[in-house]
């Protein structure tokens, strides 16, 4: 939905005073400052020399500033390692929900089986269910299969939290695809299975999409279930092995800061990017004209 | 130490195994659930139920299994102990249920103090949350210059991985060299022991949260703003209605479709939040700033008290779950989500 301009909640807005509209510029402008300093702030930090780590300047270009933080993160540091250990963690997992999901949604939009009903409902109370409560459990089963501080247990872990969800959405969008797409392969002999395979999984990238994206999030950033599941330094998945630096403060503040702008640049630029379509798709159930 | 090739390809081996044994157990339980349903039971459901199964059996083992585990363990004295030989009996049970409410739950804090610490948390976060969002949507939602700068700079909060400005406003809650601090001395006030004062440290945890908040209620209620029809205000106009009185009649109860689910959202949200306590003051100092949430993270993995853990979950899912299902009834639960 565009937004229309020359409308407002209040009408009378169209004649403010230049007063008013000045005040209401500056109180978006605070906000503005205030939501984003912080992050001006370890970027500032990040660059700050070692010697000049702890200071208290207040100045957005240190004196001195160098790159020598991330030249140390980098070459000093697991953090590629960490990275590498998110991503092929959270990607895997991804494949693996996706897996479980796609077809088990495809069976719920299309068959009116007994046992549907509660089978949706129950998939949305396991959301109810909060995320701490599973951890010892699963802790003590990945312990017992000797899936300790491995990749294998670690998606294992994050690959079905997210199913329910993903049955969820792709359901939804599999109820918006006619039946006729598929019917029509059967007419020209394709299997069932052929015509999901077929048909509806090309029909239904965006989906798939959408689902895989909240899944990878879920798992990149998570740091609960990561905490708890490795214990070896090489295994860290990045959120755990920031908070590790951070526990250094007085050392490696810099180079923590410096990771956090590597990581949360392309996480910014990316949702920044996809913010056009944000305000006009979290109505959450809001009547659209 | 760096990634190394050797990394890699180990990842990568390791991965591409575990893919390929789900991927082999999938085709293995539709071809049984195939052979079964169809050919034996001729039953008439065979497809749906064979598409089912691979997510049925993925949900069963690591929702539905964890979940009575977890009720298991729950009538278990496991401790650091006792990992691998615990016993199981009706009184480890209720000695750790007993526990729950009469012993303090770490070292310090007890049960109630710590679900009143909770509720407080979720109400001051939500209600902030709401306030500070509806100002911002209502200020943005005026045609005026740079509005979709502004939009873009107020959501950064929410963009941020949650991890990372936790841990970043830990830094700067530090008492000597965070920003915090340092700007409170410019204005000529007295630094503010953020981290090491209990009651300063739940405000500096009370801080962090609202502005990591605030960004999806501005972008929900912006979306909500959007959806009212003008043609209200125009009448209300006629009518002579003054902007609060629009605002009260027209703004409010249209809004309300959309704030009702993101209240909730928000509320379950804020409740099991672990990420900015845990990471900013790890609940301390002295206990001073756990909830429900990390005070069970910290007596199973700090503590390693694992079944009176576990039936400490239990008491929390409880409420939680109490919440919910008033909510649903309330609310008139999810109709139309199966209907289609």
């Amino acid at each position: 939905m565009r937004i229309r301009a020359g409308r407002s909640v209040f009408r009378r807005a169209r004649g403010d005073s230049p007063v008013k509209r000045a005040a209401i510029h500056l109180v978006l402008i605070l906000s503005c400052v205030v939501s984003v300093y912080p992050f001006l702030r370890v970027v500032s930090v990040s660059l700050r020399p070692s010697n000049q780590l702890l200071s208290t300047s207040l100045a957005f270009v240190p004196p001195g500033a160098s790159l020598e933080n991330y030249r140390a993160l980098i070459f000093e540091r697991d953090f590629t390692i960490w990275l590498w250990n998110s991503l092929i963690v959270s990607a895997a997992s991804v494949l693996v929900g996706l897996m479980l999901a796609a077809t088990a949604a495809y069976a719920f939009s299309r068959w009116k089986f007994p046992g549907r009903r509660q089978g949706l409902l129950f998939l949305l109370t396991t959301q109810m269910i909060p995320a701490g409560m599973l951890l010892l459990p699963i802790y003590v089963m990945v312990v017992r299969l000797r899936l300790f501080n491995t990749y294998t247990g670690m998606t294992i872990a994050y690959s079905v939290g997210s199913v329910p969800f993903s049955i969820w959405i792709l359901k939804g969008y599999y109820d918006t695809i006619p039946r006729e797409l598929e019917e029509a392969a059967l007419v020209d002999g394709a299997s069932p299975l052929a015509a999901f395979w077929r048909v509806v999984i090309p029909l239904s990238t965006p989906a798939l999409a959408i689902a895989g994206l909240f899944s990878f999030m879920t798992a990149w950033n998570d740091y609960m279930m990561a905490r708890v599941m490795l214990q070896k330094a090489d295994m860290f998945t990045w959120p755990v092995g920031f908070q590790k630096l951070m526990d250094q403060f007085q050392t490696a503040w810099g180079q923590f800061a410096a990771a956090s702008v590597l990581v949360a640049i392309p996480a910014l630029a990316l949702f920044l990017y996809s913010s056009k379509w944000l305000v006009s798709g979290m109505t959450l159930g809001g009547v659209k004209e | 130490m760096a990634l190394t090739w050797d990394v890699v390809t180990r990842g990568l081996g390791e991965i591409g195994r575990l893919i390929g044994i789900v991927a082999a157990v999938v085709i293995a339980l539709e071809t049984m659930a195939y052979l079964v349903l169809h050919k034996l039971l001729k039953c008439k459901y065979s497809l749906p139920l064979m598409l089912l199964l691979p997510a049925l059996v993925g949900v069963l083992a690591l929702i539905v299994y964890p979940f009575g585990f977890n009720v298991y363990l729950a009538f278990s004295n496991m401790n650091m102990f006792r990992f691998k030989d615990f016993s199981v009996g009706i009184s480890y049970g209720i000695t750790n249920l007993l526990d729950v409410f009469r012993l303090p739950v770490l070292q310090k804090v007890t049960f109630l103090q710590l679900l009143g610490r909770t509720v407080l948390w979720t109400v001051v976060n939500v209600v902030f949350h709401v306030l500070g969002g509806l100002a911002l949507a209502i200020l943005l939602h005026r045609p005026m210059k740079g509005k979709g700068i502004y939009r873009t700079l107020l959501v950064v909060p929410w963009a941020l991985p949650q991890v990372i400005s936790a841990l970043a406003w830990r830094g700067e809650f530090h008492f000597q060299y965070g920003f915090v601090n340092l700007m409170l001395e410019r204005l000529g006030l007295r630094p503010v022991p953020w981290l090491s004062d209990p009651r300063w440290a739940f405000v500096a945890v009370v801080l962090v949260n609202i502005w990591l908040g605030i960004p999806f209620m501005m972008v929900v209620l912006l979306g909500g703003l959007q959806s009212i029809s003008q043609e209200y205000y125009d009448a209300a106009q006629i009518d002579g209605a003054s902007g609060w009185q629009q605002f009260r009649s027209i703004t409010m109860p249209l809004l309300k479709p959309v704030l009702t689910p993101a209240v909730i959202l928000g509320v379950v949200w804020t409740f099991n939040n672990f990420n900015v306590i845990y990471l900013v003051t790890k609940g301390g100092p002295m206990e001073g700033t756990d909830l429900l949430v990390t005070s069970m993270f910290k007596a199973v993995f700090e503590f390693y008290r694992y079944g009176f853990g576990a039936a400490y979950a239990m008491v929390i899912f409880v409420f939680l779950f109490i919440f919910s299902a008033v909510y649903l009834r309330l609310s008139g639960g999810f109709k139309g989500a199966w209907e289609s």
